[in-house]
């Protein structure tokens, strides 16, 4: 059998089994991802089965674990390791930007930094200050890292093994709202798109949404609410690089765009996509590419949480929006 | 506790004796015994150490003035910390890995990278010119403490890899206040890694002493994180290449990390940038030159006759023609293409850097078609 239905924390299990299988040299790291399974379970019984030396328990020192799994791949090891959350990268984040990002650039290409760190990211989750933010963008800003985004259980299966098979570094971005939510994972890598494609997840042809990781869901529940237009849904997966195809087709055909992401919207990801379809599809534009996202305050406290995060009402809204223009 | 409110010392801590230092051979030349460190030397190793020293720092001196004539945007210059530099160097085995910091032009020697490839960061052309995996010598890290932990990784890789390597990691007294560095060291020993922390305390952190830094020596931090911590006199060659020998056994046999606190002196500037008679007085620069690190292994040759004037003589001139080599060869360095920029950014192919390339190309075009 080549489906079947698990979580999106499932099927990334799954997936970094089958990549440790195939490869001796990968390892994983992290706060707790050793019994405990990781806080989401991701790396739920992998110790058990690769033992204390691929699955390592690292100290709470989150620039130690960047810091050391670069010395691991400089090794030749393939080091996956786990952010517990978004808000905690920061320690790490000298790390990530000017040791990893730069290696392979500064020792003229003799260096491969095999390094893949995944962030569970973004709120929803009624969690606590730094446990819900989404901090995509500092990472799309540093040449040398690929940065991607899974929103669904196959993806989140197919995309870690092509994180961990790339031989650069890779940031990748898990919806940690959608961890719990089932669908079919097909386990067949050669159905997968390749890793830095966008794929259309609704097609439609009035309107385009842009959107990655748990916004997806969001803009293909907006989709299917709105019965008077047909919107199509690209789930831009890989922001960098990014499919610029794929974004431009989309909105040369339906010739309006809102872009969606929980980050907040000023200097956001969504600027860079509005600007580039500004420049690549002037003249195909209705109107202007409108972004929903965070507000550009810090992240408010949970209660408050489903006003600052984009809903299906503030998608619709933004729709409207562009076809009032 | 009180504190000096004129130097922010805590007071009571100057009462403390003098911290043991490692010695085998004393500023005079003379050879003393420890109890726990030896070195058995031929006197063509000890020879070789000497010529190592000497042609480092000229290979140090010339660069220093192809900074001053504009040949190279700045230097950090190891002038002083040679026996730190040459002595841990050679404790080294092929297949071990050094991480330097940016100063370690005597330890990139050591491990055969061609001077001038450490030259090309330093004049601009690259960011490190050298294969690190040929050379077993890491590129050299600017941000400070960051490659202690590249290098705990590392040693955690030759762990998993069952073989006795070590890995061996450089950087300076101001390092130790860095969070990556006591993480490295927390990391380390709870991984039981076979890493060797080789501290050149070479007492100035640009223009901040030690005691900004720490109110310990810096050798006896190890003991708070769980392994040992040794002081060891940076100017003397054999010390430094007695204590790194045994602790990178140490680290081979299972006992996992130490730290060496080499203690030498900055003689220059901090980088060509810096003007150290700011914040520091020439008699301290002037006691130090008494401990000079080549002027003992001279002494030392000459009183146990190992050496005559003639091999001396010998080695200047080799340093000598060594020096201008590098010259030559720095000065002949080309300038990269502008399309090195996006070089080697990502082992794949990436669409928004192949786009930029190549709209940047045909801007550089424009230029040629104007000018035809």
């Amino acid at each position: 059998m080549s489906t079947e239905t698990l979580s999106l924390s499932r099927a990334m299990n799954e997936g970094l089994r089958k990549a440790m299988e195939n490869d001796p040299k990968v390892v994983v790291m992290g706060e707790d991802v050793g019994k405990l399974g990781g806080v989401f379970r991701v790396t739920d019984g992998l110790q058990k089965d690769f033992g204390e030396n691929r699955v390592i328990d690292t100290p709470l020192a989150e620039s130690g674990i960047v810091g050391t799994a670069i010395g691991l791949a400089l090794r030749g090891y393939r080091p996956v390791c786990e952010i517990q959350f978004d808000g905690f990268v920061f320690p790490a984040f000298n790390q990530i930007t000017s040791q990893l990002a730069k290696m392979r650039m500064r020792s003229l290409g003799t260096l491969e930094l095999p390094v893949v760190i995944r962030i569970p990211f973004g709120g929803g989750i009624g969690a606590v200050e730094h446990h819900s933010e989404s901090p995509e963008a500092y990472f799309t800003h540093t040449g040398g890292l690929r940065v991607v985004s899974c929103s669904n259980p196959s993806d989140a299966y197919t995309m870690i093994q092509q994180a961990i098979s790339c031989p650069d570094p890779v940031i990748f971005f898990e919806p940690k709202r959608r961890y719990w939510d089932k669908a079919p994972v097909d386990f067949d890598l050669a159905n997968a798109a390749p890793f830095e494609q966008a794929v259309v997840a609704r097609e439609g042809t009035d309107a385009t949404l842009l959107a990655y990781g748990p916004m997806v869901k969001t803009c293909l529940e907006a989709a299917q609410a709105d019965e008077d237009r047909s919107i199509e849904v690209v789930d831009i997966r890989s922001l960098n690089p990014l499919d610029e195809a794929t974004v431009l087709e989309s909105v040369r055909k339906t010739g309006r765009c809102v872009v969606v992401h929980e980050a907040p919207v000023f200097s956001g990801y969504g600027a860079e996509l509005a600007a580039r379809i500004t420049e690549k599809a002037f003249y195909h534009l209705e109107a202007p590419v409108l972004r929903v996202g965070g507000f550009s305050t810090p992240y408010p406290p949970s209660r408050l949480e489903d006003h600052y995060l984009p809903d299906l009402d503030r998608v619709l809204d933004a729709v409207d929006r562009t076809f009032a223009w | 506790m009180t504190v000096d409110a004129a130097r922010g010392a805590p007071l009571g801590t100057v009462a403390e004796p003098p911290p043991e230092l490692v010695q085998l051979l004393t500023p005079e030349g003379e050879r003393v015994e420890h109890p726990d460190y030896d070195v058995d030397l031929t006197a063509d190793e000890i020879k070789g150490l000497y010529r190592d020293l000497v042609i480092v720092r000229r290979l140090d001196a010339e660069a220093l003035a192809l900074t001053r004539q504009g040949e190279l945007g700045v230097w950090a210059s190891l002038l002083g910390q040679e026996a730190a530099q040459i002595g841990s160097g050679r404790a080294l085995r092929p297949t071990d890995m050094a991480f330097p910091s940016y100063r370690e032009h005597g330890v990139a020697w050591c491990r055969d990278v061609d001077p001038v490839k450490v030259l090309g960061l330093f004049r601009g052309v690259n960011h490190a010119g050298w294969d690190p995996k040929e050379h077993r010598f890491h590129l050299y890290t600017i941000v400070i403490g960051s490659q202690t932990l590249h290098a705990t990784g590392y040693a955690m890789g030759i762990q998993r890899d069952g073989v006795e390597d070590a890995a061996i990691v450089y950087f300076g007294d101001g390092a130790t206040s860095e969070g990556d560095v006591n993480e490295s060291f927390v990391w380390s020993a709870a991984q039981n890694a076979p890493i060797v922390f080789f501290c050149q305390n070479n007492q100035w952190a640009i223009s901040e002493p030690l005691e900004r830094q720490s109110r310990i020596p810096l050798y006896r931090r190890a003991e708070g994180f769980g392994f040992p911590g040794v002081r060891v006199d940076g100017n003397d060659v054999f010390a430094c290449l007695a204590v790194t020998k045994k602790a990178l056994d140490n680290a081979r046999s299972g006992q996992g990390p130490t730290l060496i606190e080499a203690f030498t002196y900055r003689m220059g500037a901090h980088t060509t940038t810096d003007d150290p008679t700011r914040y520091r007085l020439q008699a301290e620069l002037e006691a130090w030159k008494l401990k000079d690190p080549i002027e003992r292994v001279k002494a030392y040759l000459v009183k146990s006759q190992m050496a005559d004037k003639e091999f001396f003589d010998a080695i200047d001139a080799e340093a000598k023609a060594v020096g201008s080599d590098l010259r030559r060869r720095c000065l002949e360095l080309p300038d990269p293409e502008a399309t090195a920029i996006w070089d080697n950014v990502y082992a794949t192919e990436h669409s928004l850097l192949a786009a930029e390339r190549a709209q940047f190309t045909s801007y550089l075009g424009s230029f040629e078609e104007v000018s035809r």
